[in-house]
């Protein structure tokens, strides 16, 4: 398990260092007033597709020997509602949920407060699930 | 060479990293990369109590708690052991913008005067702090995913369902961020 804690300190940092988890960057991103932020995730797609592709050409395995499956998509309407809703927390809060963690540990111990509030919105989710579109 | 680490990187830089991260994943033991599900993780490992969809073997998927602390860690050597000490360039359209909402300039990753403990007993903060997490929580819930689940992973493995939602976070985002935050940052 420690790979993958190891693997998620390496995210936190480029998730800071690409100041990915700034409110500034999110607010440019959402004014197109900055390429930074359609340049971080657009070249982090184009590396993954290429990466995928190599996995699957290559027919490369896992390190333990297993056939590597990444995962597939079905569509649910979800996609569209919840994806809406997502939209509005990341421009109010400036934070998807990777950048949450990443600016608690960089010392903006108020996010804590967004954290949880997070987790409380999945976990309402959770409860209302059945009489949600899906 | 410590000037050097502050320093923040160019897109170029962290986007193809963060890229990267894909097949580290994939190729350490076939994880897909995600963050928003160990929300539900950590709803699954407190609280399960009669709810169907929090009542299943979080255990088998305990890594993502792991890459989350990970994060935290991250966050800590990047945000705090090598803090950029310079403001963030950002447009200066933008910073005219939020000085005229009394927000200040953007001397820290985030707005500080926004921000803040106190904020979060204010109606503003509220919304800005709590009403913004919870929309992110059971947004991505809802969704199956988040920026790094269907942006970067979905749209790497080419589902068209993930650029759907993808369409749909930059949709909400932009409508938020340009006719309701205006009015919630008058407040």
């Amino acid at each position: 398990m420690i790979k993958y804690f190891l693997s998620g300190v390496l995210f936190g940092v480029i998730l800071v260092k690409s100041e990915v988890v700034s409110w500034w960057r999110i607010q440019e991103m959402f004014r197109l007033e900055s390429f930074h932020m359609y340049g971080v995730i657009g070249s982090a797609v184009v590396t993954g597709i290429l990466s995928i592709w190599i996995i699957k050409k290559f027919r490369i395995r896992t390190w333990g020997g297993e056939p590597i499956v990444p995962k597939t998509v079905p569509f649910q309407k979800g996609q569209i509602f919840g994806g809406l809703l997502f939209g509005f927390g990341w421009a109010i809060t400036g934070a998807c949920p990777g950048p949450l963690f990443a600016l608690i540990g960089a010392g903006f111990d108020v996010i804590v407060v967004t954290l949880l509030s997070a987790v409380a919105g999945t976990y309402v989710y959770g409860l209302l699930r059945e009489k949600l579109p899906h | 060479m410590i000037q050097w680490m502050q320093r923040p990187w160019p897109w170029y830089v962290a986007g193809p990293l963060i890229g990267l991260t894909v097949p580290l994943l994939l190729v350490m033991g076939n994880k897909n990369l995600g963050v928003s599900s160990s929300l539900r993780q950590l709803c699954a490992a407190c609280l399960p109590a009669k709810v169907p969809f929090f009542q299943y073997d979080w255990k088998k998927e305990v890594w993502q708690l792991f890459f989350v602390a990970g994060i935290l860690a991250g966050g800590f050597i990047a945000g705090v052991l090598l803090q950029n000490p310079r403001p963030i360039q950002v447009n200066p359209r933008l910073i005219e913008e939020m000085k005229g909402y009394g927000v200040g300039e953007p001397f820290d990753v985030l707005p500080n005067s926004l921000f803040n403990w106190k904020m979060v007993f204010t109606l503003k903060g509220f919304i800005m702090m709590v009403v913004g997490g919870f929309l992110v929580g059971f947004g991505t819930r809802w969704a199956g995913g988040c920026t790094s689940g269907h942006s970067i992973m979905g749209l790497s493995n080419l589902q068209w369902p993930s650029l759907v939602a993808t369409i749909c976070f930059m949709a909400g985002g932009f409508f938020m961020a340009n006719v309701v935050l205006p009015v919630i940052l008058k407040i």
